[in-house]
Protein backbone atom coordinates (compact mmCIF):
# COMPACT_ATOMS: atom_id res chain seq x y z
CA UNK A 1 0.00 0.00 0.00
CA UNK A 2 2.63 2.92 1.06
CA UNK A 3 4.50 0.93 -1.91
CA UNK A 4 2.03 1.58 -4.29
CA UNK A 5 1.40 5.45 -2.59
CA UNK A 6 4.78 6.42 -3.29
CA UNK A 7 5.23 5.25 -6.86
CA UNK A 8 1.90 6.85 -7.67
CA UNK A 9 3.08 10.16 -5.86
CA UNK A 10 6.88 9.73 -7.75
CA UNK A 11 5.22 9.53 -11.27
CA UNK A 12 2.90 12.82 -10.49
CA UNK A 13 6.15 14.59 -8.84
CA UNK A 14 8.48 13.60 -11.98
CA UNK A 15 5.63 14.88 -14.16
CA UNK A 16 5.63 18.74 -12.74
CA UNK A 17 8.40 20.41 -14.72
CA UNK A 18 5.46 19.58 -17.53
CA UNK A 19 3.43 21.61 -15.82
CA UNK A 20 5.24 24.50 -14.14
CA UNK A 21 6.88 27.85 -14.82
CA UNK A 22 10.62 28.39 -14.06
CA UNK A 23 10.52 30.24 -10.12
CA UNK A 24 8.02 27.45 -9.07
CA UNK A 25 10.81 24.92 -10.73
CA UNK A 26 13.34 26.45 -8.54
CA UNK A 27 11.22 25.64 -5.59
CA UNK A 28 11.05 22.40 -6.55
CA UNK A 29 14.72 22.31 -6.88
CA UNK A 30 15.08 23.64 -3.88
CA UNK A 31 12.73 21.67 -1.85
CA UNK A 32 14.17 18.17 -3.56
CA UNK A 33 17.57 19.20 -2.77
CA UNK A 34 17.12 19.42 1.44
CA UNK A 35 14.77 16.69 1.11
CA UNK A 36 17.06 14.62 0.16
CA UNK A 37 20.00 16.39 2.35
CA UNK A 38 17.49 16.01 5.42
CA UNK A 39 16.88 12.39 4.81
CA UNK A 40 20.65 11.50 4.36
CA UNK A 41 20.98 13.37 7.34
CA UNK A 42 18.54 11.51 9.59
CA UNK A 43 19.70 8.04 7.92
CA UNK A 44 23.21 8.38 10.54
CA UNK A 45 21.77 11.04 13.20
CA UNK A 46 18.34 10.09 13.52
CA UNK A 47 19.04 6.75 15.15
CA UNK A 48 22.29 7.69 16.49
CA UNK A 49 21.31 11.15 17.99
CA UNK A 50 24.46 12.26 16.63
CA UNK A 51 24.21 15.83 15.50
CA UNK A 52 26.29 16.08 12.43
CA UNK A 53 27.09 19.71 11.10
CA UNK A 54 29.37 18.31 8.16
CA UNK A 55 26.43 17.97 6.01
CA UNK A 56 28.22 21.17 3.97
CA UNK A 57 31.23 19.63 3.87
CA UNK A 58 29.62 16.89 1.57
CA UNK A 59 27.16 19.01 -0.18
CA UNK A 60 30.90 21.18 -0.90
CA UNK A 61 32.83 18.47 -2.13
CA UNK A 62 30.02 17.26 -4.62
CA UNK A 63 29.81 20.78 -6.36
CA UNK A 64 33.17 21.36 -6.25
CA UNK A 65 34.25 17.58 -7.89
CA UNK A 66 31.05 18.78 -11.08
CA UNK A 67 33.11 22.04 -11.54
CA UNK A 68 36.42 20.88 -11.72
CA UNK A 69 35.78 17.59 -14.02
CA UNK A 70 32.87 18.79 -15.49
CA UNK A 71 35.57 19.55 -18.81
CA UNK A 72 37.69 16.37 -18.21
CA UNK A 73 34.96 13.67 -18.68
CA UNK A 74 30.81 12.33 -19.35
CA UNK A 75 28.27 13.49 -16.78
CA UNK A 76 27.88 10.00 -15.77
CA UNK A 77 31.48 9.35 -14.85
CA UNK A 78 31.68 12.84 -13.18
CA UNK A 79 28.56 11.75 -10.57
CA UNK A 80 30.52 8.50 -9.75
CA UNK A 81 33.72 10.09 -9.03
CA UNK A 82 31.98 13.13 -7.00
CA UNK A 83 30.86 10.08 -4.69
CA UNK A 84 34.41 8.05 -4.70
CA UNK A 85 35.34 11.64 -3.55
CA UNK A 86 32.77 12.12 -1.15
CA UNK A 87 33.21 8.68 0.55
CA UNK A 88 36.80 8.46 0.69
CA UNK A 89 36.51 12.14 3.25
CA UNK A 90 33.71 10.37 4.97
CA UNK A 91 35.48 7.58 5.71
CA UNK A 92 38.79 9.58 6.89
CA UNK A 93 36.45 11.85 8.60
CA UNK A 94 34.58 8.98 10.59
CA UNK A 95 37.18 7.41 11.68
CA UNK A 96 38.86 10.17 13.36
CA UNK A 97 35.75 11.65 14.64
CA UNK A 98 33.12 8.67 15.32
CA UNK A 99 34.19 7.90 18.76
CA UNK A 100 33.69 11.37 19.82
CA UNK A 101 30.36 11.62 21.70
CA UNK A 102 27.91 14.57 22.09
CA UNK A 103 28.94 18.09 21.40
CA UNK A 104 32.29 17.02 20.64
CA UNK A 105 31.35 15.66 17.82
CA UNK A 106 28.75 18.81 17.00
CA UNK A 107 32.03 20.89 16.95
CA UNK A 108 34.31 18.71 15.17
CA UNK A 109 31.69 18.18 12.17
CA UNK A 110 31.17 22.20 12.33
CA UNK A 111 35.13 22.72 12.22
CA UNK A 112 35.84 20.23 9.54
CA UNK A 113 33.18 21.79 7.18
CA UNK A 114 35.07 25.13 7.76
CA UNK A 115 38.41 23.74 7.15
CA UNK A 116 37.11 21.96 3.99
CA UNK A 117 36.11 25.26 2.69
CA UNK A 118 39.40 27.25 3.95
CA UNK A 119 41.53 23.79 2.25
CA UNK A 120 40.09 24.50 -0.93
CA UNK A 121 40.30 28.40 -1.00
CA UNK A 122 43.62 28.07 -0.20
CA UNK A 123 44.10 25.62 -3.30
CA UNK A 124 42.33 27.64 -5.58
CA UNK A 125 43.98 30.67 -4.60
CA UNK A 126 47.67 29.50 -4.22
CA UNK A 127 47.59 26.57 -6.59
CA UNK A 128 45.31 27.14 -9.63
CA UNK A 129 45.23 31.43 -8.97
CA UNK A 130 41.56 31.55 -9.32
CA UNK A 131 38.89 31.81 -6.82
CA UNK A 132 35.82 30.66 -7.97
CA UNK A 133 34.79 28.29 -11.37
CA UNK A 134 31.95 28.71 -14.08
CA UNK A 135 29.99 25.39 -14.42
CA UNK A 136 28.82 25.12 -18.45
CA UNK A 137 26.75 21.92 -18.50
CA UNK A 138 24.37 21.35 -21.03
CA UNK A 139 21.59 20.07 -18.04
CA UNK A 140 18.72 22.01 -17.82
CA UNK A 141 16.83 22.19 -14.48
CA UNK A 142 13.81 19.79 -15.31
CA UNK A 143 16.93 17.47 -15.46
CA UNK A 144 18.30 18.82 -12.72
CA UNK A 145 14.98 18.12 -11.05
CA UNK A 146 14.62 14.79 -12.56
CA UNK A 147 17.99 13.62 -11.02
CA UNK A 148 16.99 15.13 -7.28
CA UNK A 149 14.33 13.49 -7.81
CA UNK A 150 15.63 10.03 -8.42
CA UNK A 151 17.80 10.42 -5.48
CA UNK A 152 15.54 11.06 -2.86
CA UNK A 153 13.65 8.04 -4.13
CA UNK A 154 17.11 6.00 -3.72
CA UNK A 155 17.40 7.59 -0.81
CA UNK A 156 13.93 6.82 0.42
CA UNK A 157 14.18 3.20 -0.41
CA UNK A 158 17.59 2.74 1.28
CA UNK A 159 16.16 4.45 4.79
CA UNK A 160 13.54 2.24 4.37
CA UNK A 161 14.73 -0.66 3.95
CA UNK A 162 17.83 0.30 6.64
CA UNK A 163 15.00 0.59 9.31
CA UNK A 164 13.76 -3.50 8.61
CA UNK A 165 17.53 -4.74 8.44
CA UNK A 166 19.62 -5.78 10.70
CA UNK A 167 22.25 -2.72 10.39
CA UNK A 168 19.37 -0.73 11.35
CA UNK A 169 18.81 -2.47 14.73
CA UNK A 170 22.16 -2.15 15.51
CA UNK A 171 22.19 1.70 14.80
CA UNK A 172 18.99 2.11 17.03
CA UNK A 173 21.18 0.15 20.06
CA UNK A 174 23.99 2.11 19.97
CA UNK A 175 22.04 5.04 19.85
CA UNK A 176 20.32 3.88 22.90
CA UNK A 177 23.38 3.07 24.46
CA UNK A 178 26.58 1.80 23.49
CA UNK A 179 27.96 -0.36 26.24
CA UNK A 180 24.86 -2.47 26.09
CA UNK A 181 25.48 -2.62 21.87
CA UNK A 182 29.53 -3.54 22.42
CA UNK A 183 28.32 -6.45 25.00
CA UNK A 184 26.12 -7.87 22.21
CA UNK A 185 28.63 -8.17 19.71
CA UNK A 186 27.84 -5.30 17.99
CA UNK A 187 30.95 -3.99 16.10
CA UNK A 188 30.16 0.00 17.36
CA UNK A 189 32.80 1.73 14.74
CA UNK A 190 31.95 -0.49 11.74
CA UNK A 191 27.97 0.17 11.73
CA UNK A 192 28.83 3.70 12.61
CA UNK A 193 30.49 4.51 9.46
CA UNK A 194 28.80 2.25 7.00
CA UNK A 195 26.20 4.86 8.20
CA UNK A 196 27.62 7.69 8.28
CA UNK A 197 29.55 7.34 4.81
CA UNK A 198 26.37 6.24 3.10
CA UNK A 199 24.56 9.41 4.16
CA UNK A 200 27.83 11.30 3.28
CA UNK A 201 27.54 9.98 -0.73
CA UNK A 202 24.04 10.99 -0.45
CA UNK A 203 24.73 14.26 0.34
CA UNK A 204 27.75 14.88 -1.99
CA UNK A 205 25.55 13.34 -5.15
CA UNK A 206 23.06 16.16 -3.62
CA UNK A 207 25.88 18.74 -4.28
CA UNK A 208 26.82 17.38 -7.37
CA UNK A 209 23.46 17.24 -9.36
CA UNK A 210 22.67 20.91 -8.54
CA UNK A 211 26.00 22.13 -9.04
CA UNK A 212 25.12 23.14 -12.48
CA UNK A 213 22.01 25.56 -11.50
CA UNK A 214 24.68 28.08 -9.99
CA UNK A 215 26.80 28.36 -13.14
CA UNK A 216 29.24 30.06 -11.36
CA UNK A 217 30.52 28.46 -7.66
CA UNK A 218 32.99 29.32 -4.87
CA UNK A 219 34.12 28.16 -2.16
CA UNK A 220 31.64 30.44 0.23
CA UNK A 221 28.78 29.50 -1.78
CA UNK A 222 29.08 25.95 -1.81
CA UNK A 223 30.37 25.38 1.37
CA UNK A 224 27.96 27.65 3.47
CA UNK A 225 27.54 26.53 7.07
CA UNK A 226 23.69 27.63 6.77
CA UNK A 227 23.28 23.89 4.43
CA UNK A 228 24.21 22.26 7.13
CA UNK A 229 22.26 24.05 9.77
CA UNK A 230 19.39 23.95 7.57
CA UNK A 231 19.35 20.56 7.31
CA UNK A 232 19.34 19.60 10.92
CA UNK A 233 16.20 21.94 11.36
CA UNK A 234 14.21 20.21 8.95
CA UNK A 235 14.90 17.01 9.73
CA UNK A 236 14.22 17.65 13.67
CA UNK A 237 11.37 18.92 12.68
CA UNK A 238 9.88 16.42 10.81
CA UNK A 239 11.07 13.90 13.00
CA UNK A 240 14.46 12.15 12.18
CA UNK A 241 13.45 8.32 12.87
CA UNK A 242 10.36 8.73 10.70
CA UNK A 243 10.92 7.26 6.90
CA UNK A 244 8.96 10.63 5.24
CA UNK A 245 9.59 13.14 8.25
CA UNK A 246 13.05 15.08 7.26
CA UNK A 247 11.13 15.10 4.07
CA UNK A 248 8.22 16.52 5.81
CA UNK A 249 10.32 18.89 7.47
CA UNK A 250 11.96 20.39 4.45
CA UNK A 251 8.73 21.47 2.69
CA UNK A 252 8.00 24.33 5.15
CA UNK A 253 11.37 24.93 6.14
CA UNK A 254 12.94 25.77 2.72
CA UNK A 255 9.95 27.77 1.23
CA UNK A 256 10.05 29.72 5.02
CA UNK A 257 13.89 30.41 4.66
CA UNK A 258 12.85 31.38 0.95
CA UNK A 259 10.85 33.55 1.74
CA UNK A 260 12.59 34.86 4.85
CA UNK A 261 16.37 35.73 2.95
CA UNK A 262 14.37 37.82 0.30
CA UNK A 263 12.58 39.87 2.90
CA UNK A 264 14.64 40.12 5.82
CA UNK A 265 18.10 39.39 4.85
CA UNK A 266 19.71 40.68 7.17
CA UNK A 267 18.02 39.30 10.16
CA UNK A 268 17.94 36.03 8.32
CA UNK A 269 20.01 34.30 10.47
CA UNK A 270 18.81 35.62 13.66
CA UNK A 271 15.18 34.06 12.43
CA UNK A 272 17.25 30.76 11.75
CA UNK A 273 18.86 30.49 14.96
CA UNK A 274 16.07 31.04 16.90
CA UNK A 275 13.74 28.71 15.05
CA UNK A 276 16.72 26.06 15.68
CA UNK A 277 16.10 26.53 19.19
CA UNK A 278 12.78 26.45 19.54
CA UNK A 279 12.87 22.86 17.32
CA UNK A 280 15.26 21.81 19.67
CA UNK A 281 13.35 22.38 22.83
CA UNK A 282 9.46 21.73 21.81
CA UNK A 283 9.78 19.29 19.41
CA UNK A 284 12.66 16.77 20.22
CA UNK A 285 11.69 14.58 18.38
CA UNK A 286 9.65 16.00 15.35
CA UNK A 287 5.86 16.93 14.23
CA UNK A 288 5.14 14.11 13.53
CA UNK A 289 6.12 12.25 17.11
CA UNK A 290 3.95 15.14 19.09
CA UNK A 291 1.20 14.85 16.55
CA UNK A 292 1.20 11.15 17.28
CA UNK A 293 0.77 11.85 21.30
CA UNK A 294 -1.46 14.31 20.82
CA UNK A 295 -3.71 12.23 18.73
CA UNK A 296 -3.25 9.35 21.25
CA UNK A 297 -4.19 11.72 24.33
CA UNK A 298 -7.46 12.78 22.01
CA UNK A 299 -8.08 9.22 21.72
CA UNK A 300 -7.69 8.50 25.86
CA UNK A 301 -10.14 11.33 26.61
CA UNK A 302 -12.61 9.61 24.41
CA UNK A 303 -12.07 6.98 25.76
CA UNK A 304 -12.98 8.20 29.06
CA UNK A 305 -15.82 10.77 28.17
CA UNK B 1 40.98 -26.75 32.10
CA UNK B 2 38.68 -24.01 33.75
CA UNK B 3 36.49 -21.99 32.21
CA UNK B 4 37.67 -18.58 33.30
CA UNK B 5 40.94 -17.50 34.64
CA UNK B 6 42.04 -14.40 36.29
CA UNK B 7 46.04 -13.94 36.88
CA UNK B 8 47.18 -11.02 38.86
CA UNK B 9 44.62 -8.91 37.39
CA UNK B 10 44.22 -5.09 38.60
CA UNK B 11 42.59 -1.99 37.91
CA UNK B 12 43.58 1.63 38.91
CA UNK B 13 41.72 4.58 38.80
CA UNK B 14 44.16 7.09 39.14
CA UNK B 15 45.48 7.01 42.55
CA UNK B 16 42.44 4.34 43.55
CA UNK B 17 43.48 0.68 43.44
CA UNK B 18 39.81 -0.68 42.91
CA UNK B 19 41.15 -4.40 42.29
CA UNK B 20 44.25 -5.39 43.24
CA UNK B 21 46.19 -8.43 42.19
CA UNK B 22 43.28 -10.58 42.02
CA UNK B 23 43.70 -14.77 41.14
CA UNK B 24 40.97 -17.33 40.84
CA UNK B 25 39.72 -19.45 38.01
CA UNK B 26 36.30 -21.12 37.29
CA UNK B 27 35.53 -24.33 36.10
CA UNK B 28 32.64 -25.01 33.35
CA UNK B 29 29.24 -25.72 35.15
CA UNK B 30 30.51 -23.88 38.36
CA UNK B 31 27.79 -20.79 39.57
CA UNK B 32 30.64 -18.98 41.80
CA UNK B 33 29.71 -16.41 43.98
CA UNK B 34 31.73 -13.15 44.14
CA UNK B 35 31.52 -11.44 47.48
CA UNK B 36 32.47 -7.97 49.07
CA UNK B 37 31.59 -5.31 50.81
CA UNK B 38 31.12 -1.95 48.93
CA UNK B 39 33.39 -0.79 46.95
CA UNK B 40 35.19 -4.09 47.94
CA UNK B 41 35.94 -3.94 43.86
CA UNK B 42 33.39 -6.89 42.58
CA UNK B 43 31.66 -4.55 39.60
CA UNK B 44 35.57 -3.14 38.82
CA UNK B 45 36.35 -7.58 37.96
CA UNK B 46 33.36 -8.19 35.73
CA UNK B 47 33.68 -5.22 34.36
CA UNK B 48 37.35 -6.03 33.39
CA UNK B 49 36.05 -9.40 32.51
CA UNK B 50 33.13 -8.77 29.82
CA UNK B 51 35.71 -5.87 28.54
CA UNK B 52 34.14 -2.81 29.42
CA UNK B 53 37.13 -1.63 31.24
CA UNK B 54 41.00 -2.21 30.26
CA UNK B 55 43.53 -3.60 32.43
CA UNK B 56 46.20 -1.98 34.46
CA UNK B 57 47.74 -4.92 34.85
CA UNK B 58 47.45 -9.18 34.50
CA UNK B 59 45.50 -11.18 32.31
CA UNK B 60 41.78 -12.88 31.69
CA UNK B 61 41.22 -15.93 30.03
CA UNK B 62 39.07 -17.60 28.73
CA UNK B 63 39.24 -21.22 28.17
CA UNK B 64 42.56 -20.71 27.98
CA UNK B 65 43.05 -18.16 25.58
CA UNK B 66 43.88 -14.32 27.03
CA UNK B 67 40.70 -12.04 26.03
CA UNK B 68 41.75 -9.50 28.45
CA UNK B 69 43.25 -7.65 25.12
CA UNK B 70 40.16 -7.70 23.52
CA UNK B 71 36.99 -4.95 23.12
CA UNK B 72 33.57 -5.84 24.71
CA UNK B 73 31.90 -7.00 21.28
CA UNK B 74 34.76 -9.77 20.52
CA UNK B 75 34.60 -10.98 24.45
CA UNK B 76 30.65 -11.17 23.61
CA UNK B 77 31.04 -13.48 20.84
CA UNK B 78 33.44 -16.04 22.52
CA UNK B 79 30.41 -16.46 24.95
CA UNK B 80 30.64 -14.13 28.36
CA UNK B 81 27.40 -12.25 28.65
CA UNK B 82 26.48 -10.38 31.87
CA UNK B 83 23.75 -8.18 33.30
CA UNK B 84 24.38 -4.49 34.84
CA UNK B 85 24.44 -3.71 38.50
CA UNK B 86 22.54 -0.50 37.34
CA UNK B 87 20.04 -2.12 34.78
CA UNK B 88 20.63 -1.18 31.14
CA UNK B 89 17.68 -1.35 29.38
CA UNK B 90 17.31 -0.28 25.72
CA UNK B 91 14.43 2.14 25.95
CA UNK B 92 13.60 3.05 23.05
CA UNK B 93 12.94 -0.72 21.58
CA UNK B 94 10.23 -2.71 22.58
CA UNK B 95 10.96 -6.06 24.79
CA UNK B 96 11.28 -8.30 21.66
CA UNK B 97 13.57 -5.92 20.36
CA UNK B 98 16.08 -5.77 23.40
CA UNK B 99 16.41 -9.77 22.84
CA UNK B 100 16.45 -9.44 19.10
CA UNK B 101 19.26 -7.35 19.54
CA UNK B 102 20.91 -9.79 21.26
CA UNK B 103 20.10 -12.50 18.63
CA UNK B 104 20.72 -11.00 15.89
CA UNK B 105 24.61 -9.62 16.72
CA UNK B 106 25.77 -13.16 18.24
CA UNK B 107 28.12 -15.30 16.88
CA UNK B 108 25.80 -17.66 15.00
CA UNK B 109 23.34 -14.70 14.45
CA UNK B 110 19.48 -15.53 14.45
CA UNK B 111 17.17 -13.06 12.30
CA UNK B 112 13.77 -13.01 11.06
CA UNK B 113 11.02 -15.85 11.83
CA UNK B 114 13.83 -17.68 13.76
CA UNK B 115 14.31 -15.25 15.73
CA UNK B 116 11.20 -14.56 16.42
CA UNK B 117 10.61 -18.13 17.71
CA UNK B 118 13.32 -17.86 20.17
CA UNK B 119 12.60 -14.34 21.70
CA UNK B 120 8.95 -16.19 22.39
CA UNK B 121 11.02 -19.07 24.48
CA UNK B 122 13.66 -16.74 25.95
CA UNK B 123 10.60 -14.41 27.24
CA UNK B 124 8.86 -16.86 28.40
CA UNK B 125 11.95 -18.21 30.21
CA UNK B 126 12.17 -15.66 32.61
CA UNK B 127 8.42 -14.87 33.36
CA UNK B 128 8.14 -12.21 30.34
CA UNK B 129 5.85 -14.02 28.04
CA UNK B 130 3.33 -11.65 25.79
CA UNK B 131 5.19 -8.89 26.16
CA UNK B 132 7.42 -8.76 23.50
CA UNK B 133 5.36 -5.75 22.05
CA UNK B 134 5.65 -3.50 25.25
CA UNK B 135 7.44 -0.47 25.03
CA UNK B 136 11.13 -1.49 27.00
CA UNK B 137 10.75 2.09 28.87
CA UNK B 138 6.98 1.15 30.43
CA UNK B 139 8.36 -1.80 32.25
CA UNK B 140 8.78 -2.35 36.08
CA UNK B 141 12.40 -2.53 37.77
CA UNK B 142 11.90 -6.06 37.88
CA UNK B 143 10.81 -6.54 34.04
CA UNK B 144 13.41 -5.06 33.28
CA UNK B 145 15.58 -7.14 35.38
CA UNK B 146 14.00 -10.12 33.63
CA UNK B 147 14.60 -8.53 30.29
CA UNK B 148 18.04 -8.02 30.70
CA UNK B 149 18.76 -11.80 31.86
CA UNK B 150 16.60 -12.35 28.68
CA UNK B 151 18.84 -10.39 26.81
CA UNK B 152 21.99 -12.09 28.25
CA UNK B 153 20.76 -15.64 27.87
CA UNK B 154 19.79 -14.75 24.00
CA UNK B 155 23.60 -14.98 22.87
CA UNK B 156 23.68 -18.16 24.61
CA UNK B 157 26.87 -17.77 26.55
CA UNK B 158 29.23 -19.97 28.32
CA UNK B 159 29.74 -17.68 30.84
CA UNK B 160 27.08 -15.34 32.59
CA UNK B 161 28.08 -12.79 34.56
CA UNK B 162 25.45 -11.24 37.12
CA UNK B 163 25.90 -7.99 38.92
CA UNK B 164 23.37 -8.11 41.60
CA UNK B 165 20.21 -9.27 39.73
CA UNK B 166 18.61 -10.36 42.58
CA UNK B 167 18.64 -6.99 44.58
CA UNK B 168 15.83 -4.51 44.85
CA UNK B 169 13.27 -7.67 44.99
CA UNK B 170 10.49 -8.24 47.50
CA UNK B 171 10.70 -11.84 48.82
CA UNK B 172 7.95 -13.38 46.21
CA UNK B 173 10.30 -11.81 43.32
CA UNK B 174 13.48 -13.14 45.01
CA UNK B 175 11.48 -16.82 45.26
CA UNK B 176 11.11 -16.55 41.96
CA UNK B 177 14.29 -14.79 40.48
CA UNK B 178 16.24 -17.84 42.93
CA UNK B 179 14.51 -20.53 40.64
CA UNK B 180 15.09 -19.17 37.73
CA UNK B 181 18.57 -19.06 38.37
CA UNK B 182 18.51 -22.68 39.56
CA UNK B 183 17.26 -23.99 36.22
CA UNK B 184 20.20 -21.75 34.42
CA UNK B 185 22.73 -23.93 36.85
CA UNK B 186 20.89 -27.09 35.70
CA UNK B 187 21.23 -26.48 32.09
CA UNK B 188 25.08 -26.27 32.43
CA UNK B 189 25.90 -22.50 32.21
CA UNK B 190 28.65 -21.06 34.07
CA UNK B 191 27.51 -18.51 36.65
CA UNK B 192 29.83 -15.43 38.69
CA UNK B 193 27.45 -13.62 40.65
CA UNK B 194 28.14 -10.63 43.13
CA UNK B 195 25.61 -10.65 45.12
CA UNK B 196 24.81 -8.63 48.48
CA UNK B 197 21.21 -11.19 48.98
CA UNK B 198 22.93 -14.02 51.44
CA UNK B 199 20.05 -16.07 51.42
CA UNK B 200 20.08 -16.37 47.54
CA UNK B 201 24.29 -17.01 47.95
CA UNK B 202 23.97 -20.14 49.93
CA UNK B 203 20.90 -21.29 47.94
CA UNK B 204 22.81 -20.64 44.58
CA UNK B 205 26.49 -21.11 45.16
CA UNK B 206 28.62 -24.05 45.54
CA UNK B 207 31.70 -22.26 45.89
CA UNK B 208 32.28 -18.30 47.04
CA UNK B 209 35.09 -15.65 46.43
CA UNK B 210 34.98 -12.96 49.07
CA UNK B 211 37.03 -9.45 48.15
CA UNK B 212 38.51 -6.79 50.08
CA UNK B 213 39.58 -3.49 48.99
CA UNK B 214 40.48 -4.88 45.69
CA UNK B 215 42.17 -8.29 46.87
CA UNK B 216 41.03 -11.78 47.08
CA UNK B 217 40.32 -12.50 51.02
CA UNK B 218 38.80 -15.82 50.77
CA UNK B 219 37.88 -18.75 47.88
CA UNK B 220 35.86 -21.85 49.34
CA UNK B 221 33.04 -23.94 49.52
CA UNK B 222 30.40 -21.36 50.62
CA UNK B 223 29.88 -22.69 54.03
CA UNK B 224 33.13 -22.47 54.95
CA UNK B 225 33.48 -19.06 53.68
CA UNK B 226 30.18 -17.54 54.80
CA UNK B 227 31.59 -18.64 58.55
CA UNK B 228 35.11 -17.28 57.90
CA UNK B 229 36.50 -15.33 60.64
CA UNK B 230 38.26 -12.70 58.12
CA UNK B 231 35.52 -12.46 56.06
CA UNK B 232 33.33 -11.65 59.16
CA UNK B 233 35.26 -9.01 59.63
CA UNK B 234 35.21 -7.42 56.50
CA UNK B 235 31.48 -7.38 55.86
CA UNK B 236 30.62 -6.49 59.77
CA UNK B 237 33.86 -4.88 61.04
CA UNK B 238 36.35 -5.77 63.97
CA UNK B 239 33.94 -5.95 66.83
CA UNK B 240 31.74 -9.28 65.52
CA UNK B 241 34.37 -11.14 65.29
N1 LIG C 1 34.98 4.32 36.58
C1 LIG C 1 35.50 4.54 37.82
N2 LIG C 1 36.28 5.61 38.05
C2 LIG C 1 36.81 5.83 39.27
N3 LIG C 1 36.60 5.05 40.33
C3 LIG C 1 35.82 3.97 40.18
C4 LIG C 1 35.22 3.66 38.92
N4 LIG C 1 34.50 2.52 39.05
C5 LIG C 1 34.64 2.14 40.35
N5 LIG C 1 35.43 3.01 41.02
C6 LIG C 1 35.82 2.88 42.42
O1 LIG C 1 36.41 1.61 42.57
C7 LIG C 1 36.03 1.04 43.83
C8 LIG C 1 35.40 -0.30 43.60
O2 LIG C 1 34.13 -0.09 43.01
P1 LIG C 1 33.17 -1.25 42.54
O3 LIG C 1 32.01 -0.61 41.87
O4 LIG C 1 33.94 -2.24 41.77
O5 LIG C 1 32.72 -1.86 43.93
P2 LIG C 1 31.66 -3.00 44.25
O6 LIG C 1 32.37 -4.05 44.99
O7 LIG C 1 30.94 -3.39 43.02
O8 LIG C 1 30.68 -2.23 45.23
P3 LIG C 1 29.09 -2.32 45.40
O9 LIG C 1 28.81 -3.51 46.26
O10 LIG C 1 28.73 -1.07 46.10
O11 LIG C 1 28.50 -2.44 44.04
C9 LIG C 1 35.14 2.05 44.51
O12 LIG C 1 35.92 2.79 45.41
C10 LIG C 1 34.66 2.91 43.38
O13 LIG C 1 34.38 4.21 43.81
MG1 LIG D 1 29.02 -3.26 42.35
Amino acid sequence: MIVLVSLLALVALAAVPFFVGAYPLGLGIGILGYGVLATAWALFSGPTRYISLATVAFFGIGAYTVAVLADLMPYPLVLLCAALIGLVVAILVGLATLRLAGIYFVIFTFGLAELVRQLVTYYEVNVTRTLGRYVFLPIGPEHIYWQLLGLLAITLALAFWISRAKIGLALRVIGDDPVVASHLGIGITRTKLALFSLSAVVMTLAGAIQAPRWTYIEPSIVFNPTVSFLTVIMALLGGPNRLFGPLLGAVPLFLLFEWLSANFPNHYSIILGLLFIAIVFLLPNGVLAAWDKFAARLKNKEARA
Amino acid sequence: MSLLTLSNVTKRFGGLTAVNGLTFAINAGETVGLLGPNGSGKTTALNMISGYLPLTSGTIALEGTTISTLGPERIAHRGVARTFQLVRALPSLTVGENVLAALAFRKDPLWGSEAEAKIGALLENVGLAGRQHDQASNLTYIDLKRMELARALATEPKLLLLDEWLAGLNPTELRAGIDLITRLRQSGITILLVEHVMDAVRALCSRCIVMNTGARLADGPTADVLSDKAVIRAYLGDDHA
